[in-house]
């Protein structure tokens, strides 16, 4: 299904998110994710299941002010 | 010592840790500075990077109190959702809590910021809004459960200084018990005694340190600065007066004419 990563689009197979992420080759990585504009905690990350569409962030620390 | 939501740190100094020339630089300033609390931020991660590790690597290095910030952030939904993922991330309830309203002046929209300040201590949030001078707002921040104020200076990354005086002034003496900091558009070490003689509790900046010429000198001429104007207040400041009046006494001055 296609969906938008970081607000481009993606084919991804998997469906949940926690493998998608490691289909997009997030395995392992200190990120937090929002699917349309939500927070997804990475403890639902597993039971989350994306849809054709969805708008997927994913974020991760940066330099702030 | 000054505390913020019950968490004691030694210098009134925080500092953020943008646009610096690179990480080593800002290990330096903070090093010389001796800041206490740093402000980040979350951003979009691609796919096989690991730049947010290894920015998170170097923050851990510094033994500083992390404030995440919601910069950018336009919407009450987009600064909800910044703060929820930024507490994952960085593992602290602190969210530095902006809400633009204007993107030429980055002066906070203060509707958006009391609905969001709002949500995100129901949420187990402890919020610092970034905030104007406005007594008004200021109250209503508080009744939304915040217990730390952010007032500007002037806008982000100005450097002007302190351009409401009397605001400032008005917002420290109505609410003389909320811990407040004095954040954004310092522009120079004397900017920031100046907050500091006026009674602020800490200053927050950014730019002033990382653009300067030598970022690390800056740092700690700020933080003699805001020593320097905490000392001020603590000592109770003589009151300015428009006739001169000798400081060398004048009996037993030798008659000469």
């Amino acid at each position: 299904m296609k969906i938008y990563v970081n607000g481009e689009r993606h084919e991804v197979s998997a469906t949940a998110l926690d493998a998608v992420l490691d289909e997009l080759g997030y395995g392992g990585a200190k990120v937090a994710t929002a699917v349309n504009e939500t927070f997804v905690p990475a403890s639902l990350r597993a039971q989350t299941d994306l849809a054709e569409g969805d708008r997927l962030e994913i974020v991760a620390p940066r330099q702030g002010g | 010592m000054v505390a913020f939501y019950g968490a004691e740190v030694s210098s009134r100094l925080m500092l953020g840790t943008a646009q610096y020339p690179s990480p080593a630089v800002l290990e330096q300033a903070f090093r010389r500075s001796g800041a206490g609390i740093a402000t980040v931020s979350v951003r979009r991660e691609a796919g096989q990077d690991r730049a947010g590790a290894a920015f998170w690597d170097l923050v851990a290095q510094l033994g500083v109190h992390v404030l995440p910030n919601t910069a950018g952030c336009y919407s009450v939904r987009e600064a909800v959702t910044t703060a929820q993922m930024a507490r994952e991330l960085f593992d602290t309830s602190w969210v530095k809590l902006e809400v633009i309203g204007h993107a030429d002046t980055l002066q906070p929209d203060p509707f958006g910021l009391v609905e969001a300040a709002r949500i995100l201590t129901e949420d187990g949030f402890e919020v610092f809004p970034y905030t104007t001078e406005d007594l008004v707002l200021a109250e209503r921040l508080l009744e939304a459960g915040c217990k730390v104020l952010m007032p500007w200076g002037a806008p982000i990354g100005t450097g002007l200084g302190l351009t409401n005086i009397y605001g400032l002034r008005t917002l420290r003496a109505q609410l003389p018990d909320i811990p407040m900091v004095v954040d954004a558009g310092l522009g120079l070490p004397s900017q920031a005694a100046q907050a500091m003689e006026m009674g602020f509790d800490a200053v927050l900046l950014n730019t002033a340190v990382a653009k300067a010429g030598d970022p690390a000198a800056m740092a700690e001429g700020f933080a003699r600065a805001v020593e320097a104007g905490r000392l001020a207040f603590e000592a109770d400041p003589m009151e300015p007066r428009d006739m001169a009046a000798p400081s060398t006494p004048l009996i037993g001055k030798a008659f000469l004419e």
